[in-house]
């Protein structure tokens, strides 16, 4: 194994996700250009002009196509990746269960933006989340660094258990904004990352075969169990592939969950993607003031890493669950998917929603403090004054 | 059933059979020859992508396939998109492709997924200029979900969506003439073909394998189900949509028009004849008809021009 000797590049988290793409020598990328996600496929473009990657690239004519199209690119065995953002997405959502049914490991980046109407360009998990039920794993980025990392990883674990990856970031905070990467030298990547056996491939005609055909109510049921068992078997995989990285590169994600100063804390904060470096940064103020907290981020959302969330519920009083999303008719989605695994077990913090930053509402330091205290509060009375709180309303 | 070579020699199209029997297509189904006729010419290094439609039904359901080739289901407005992709991946994986001794990549649809919801990955497919070939199968409705019009679906055609009641028929709207959507890309080849016309028809698919980049075939394939016409009748039928230049068999090469209709010298019959059979037309009143046979002339004689200025 050659001796890991990090490049540092600053790059915006688009940028990030382009070089992800390269390294991993992805054969073909099939996308539809959407603000904020553009600048990726304008990178992995030039890279393809000035003879720096070899990829066959399908400028599309829609982001329907463009999954479908990487779909039909994987099928066939190739190594395929594309990205967009919030209407781009939720165009895609048929052929996001074409993508998982079919068990094609394909790679994709959601710039996650805000959904129209009314028209907005800022960050907003809820398009992404949409997406929960479509049968793709998803992995939320803090920074710059976790795209990178985690569209390498996110490769690995879909041709491991041939089910497909989002590899999520949010949109400006990130995408637009740069930070030093410290990116894998091409040899390395390629030890990491070797090329994609797939499960099946439509240029082999020896014993010729149809993918998707209808199955009946005798078949397909497990069709679906095979689907959730590739799940379940990913948690497995993402756990070994994140502590495989952090070997071989010093940045460890063999935790679904990230924890940060939570081992003797009263009340952590729970969140996902970049709000959870404001966070972190929170936490180290409020623990000077005396505040003991902490801050969890799950970083896998699918498959949910319900164990990990036990093992910290069991330890606090308190959860505040931070969702830069929401659910229509019920709750921030985070929140929901929270109570829910905590539901059967016997931890049983007081949990409250916040619902924070949509449509790239500003969320600072400061905002972290007003949550800290009114948590304490709610925690020395023992109940709860609202379950969902929409902490910036304008009142 | 072994065929003798001398036998064999004689035909003028392959024996080889790669559909196999026990497809699930109604008796008399134009779609299920059609699929027959391109593996003739293919053979099974050869890789469908088809969409929603009858064909998904046609080829199987899991774990069994009736095609003697690999075969993706896809989404039904895919087709295009889909082709392109794997285009793509065979490309990067440096496997040859179209041509004498390349991959066969065909987009198999029906005309719904065709001439509506798949439209646009259909344009984007052309314009890109893959190596696939795209074979519409044109049974004039949605057949797959009970029969309901397409922008394909004939004036004066009943159909579920478009019935026929105590006052009239709803569809007042004339076929839509996809092919001439597709020769607008200036792509290097496209034709008509129809499933009465098989020497024809693989003659085109040929054609189309030698010819670098995308191609498009518009087959007629009749529906008995659908047409309300008896299951021994769809050769007939497919033959009089030619003889009555409802559907002319031509071809577009690198810009140049050829008609090739059976008998040139021939005049067409008239639209009647192809009318006969056919449950969906049942409402047509003679006026209709005429609409019908004005808008067939019509289209007849612009492809006629077109053949004589760009023959
Ligand atoms: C997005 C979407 N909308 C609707 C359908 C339902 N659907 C399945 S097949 C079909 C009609 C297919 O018609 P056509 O393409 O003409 O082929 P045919 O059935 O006549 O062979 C429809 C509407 C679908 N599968 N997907
Ligand atoms: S409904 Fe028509 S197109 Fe469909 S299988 Fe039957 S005959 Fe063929």
């Amino acid at each position: 194994m050659a001796e890991y000797k990090p490049i540092k590049k600053v790059v915006s988290g688009n940028y990030a996700a382009a070089y992800a793409a390269k390294d991993a020598r992805v054969q073909v990328v099939a996308a539809y250009p959407i603000t904020p996600q553009t600048s990726i496929i304008e990178k992995i473009a030039e890279f393809i002009a000035d003879g720096e990657a070899n990829i066959q690239y399908v400028p599309v004519e829609s982001e329907h196509s463009a999954m479908a199209a990487c779909i039909g690119a994987s099928a066939a065995g190739a190594r395929a990746f594309t990205a967009t953002s919030a209407q781009g997405l939720a165009l895609m959502h048929e052929m996001l269960h074409w993508a998982s049914g079919a068990r094609l490991p394909i790679v994709m980046v959601d710039v996650n933006r805000a959904m129209a109407p009314p028209w907005s360009v800022w960050d907003d998990q809820t398009d992404s989340l949409a997406q929960r039920d479509t049968g793709w794993m998803q992995f939320y980025a803090e920074n710059n660094q976790e795209v990178y990392d985690g569209v390498l990883m996110a490769f690995k674990v879909a041709e491991t258990v041939n089910v497909p990856a989002m590899v999520i970031e949010s949109a400006f905070i990130l995408s637009h904004t740069y930070d030093v990467v410290e990116m894998i030298p091409q040899e390395l990547v390629d030890e990491f990352l070797p090329p994609r056996e797939p499960l099946y491939d439509l240029a082999n005609f020896e014993k010729p075969f149809s993918v998707g055909a209808l199955a009946t109510p005798a078949d397909y049921y497990e069709f679906r169990y095979k689907l959730a068992k590739a799940h379940e078997e990913a948690k497995k995989v993402i756990r070994e592939v994140g502590r495989e990285f952090g070997e071989r590169f010093g940045r460890d994600y063999s935790r679904m969950i990230e924890t940060y100063r939570t081992d003797d804390a009263d009340f952590v904060f729970l969140g996902m993607g970049s709000l959870m470096g404001t966070v972190k940064q929170a936490v180290d103020l409020l623990r000077e003031e005396g505040y003991r907290v902490g801050a969890a981020k799950v970083l896998w959302f699918r498959p949910f890493p319900g164990e990990e969330l036990y093992e910290l519920a069991k330890g606090v009083e308190g959860i505040a669950v931070l969702d830069r999303n929401f659910s229509f008719g019920q709750e921030g989605i985070l929140f929901n998917e929270a109570k829910g695994v905590l539901y059967n077990t016997k931890a049983r913090p007081l949990m409250k929603n916040y619902i924070v930053g949509l449509g790239g509402r500003d969320f600072t330091v400061s905002d972290v403090r007003k949550i800290a205290e009114n948590m304490k509060a709610i925690i020395e009375k023992g109940e709860l004054d609202v379950e969902v709180d929409w902490y910036h309303l304008k009142r | 059933m072994e065929i003798p070579e001398n036998v064999k020699k004689r035909l003028s199209i392959p024996a080889e059979e790669h559909f196999y029997a026990g497809h699930t297509a109604c008796q008399g189904c134009g779609a299920s020859l059609g699929l027959r006729y391109v593996l003739k010419a293919y053979g099974k290094r050869t890789i469908f992508a088809i969409p929603a439609c009858c064909s998904t039904i046609i080829t199987g359901a899991w774990p069994y396939s009736t095609l003697d080739a690999n075969l993706f289901h896809t989404a039904f407005e895919t087709t295009g998109a889909v082709i392109s992709g794997i285009e793509a991946a065979l490309k990067a994986r440096g496997i040859k492709v179209k041509g004498e001794d390349g991959v066969m990549i065909i987009g198999w649809a029906g005309d719904g997924g065709t001439a509506d919801i798949g439209l646009q990955a259909l344009s984007g497919f052309l314009e890109r200029g893959h190596d696939a070939v795209y074979i519409m199968y044109d049974n004039e409705a949605y057949m797959n979900t009970g029969i309901q019009r397409s922008s394909s679906t004939p004036y004066g055609a009943w159909t579920t969506n478009t019935p026929g009641g105590k006052k009239h028929f709803l569809e007042k709207r004339h076929k839509k003439k996809v092919i001439d959507i597709v020769i607008a890309h200036e792509i290097p080849y496209a034709a008509t073909a129809s499933v009465a016309y098989p020497e024809d028809f693989i003659k085109k698919l040929k054609k189309a394998q030698k010819t670098p980049g995308p191609s498009f075939i518009q087959l007629f394939a009749p529906c008995p189900t659908g047409w309300r016409s008896p299951t021994d009748k769809s050769i007939e039928l497919a033959r009089l949509a030619v003889q009555t230049a409802y559907f002319p068999l031509f071809e577009y090469e690198n810009g140049k028009y050829r008609i090739n209709m059976p008998n040139p010298k021939n005049e067409p019959k008239p639209i009647e004849e192809f009318l006969k059979f056919q449950g969906r037309f049942k409402y047509m009143t003679r006026e209709d008809v005429e609409v019908l046979q004005q808008w067939v002339n019509h289209e007849w004689e612009k492809l006629k021009k077109l053949a004589e200025v760009f023959g």
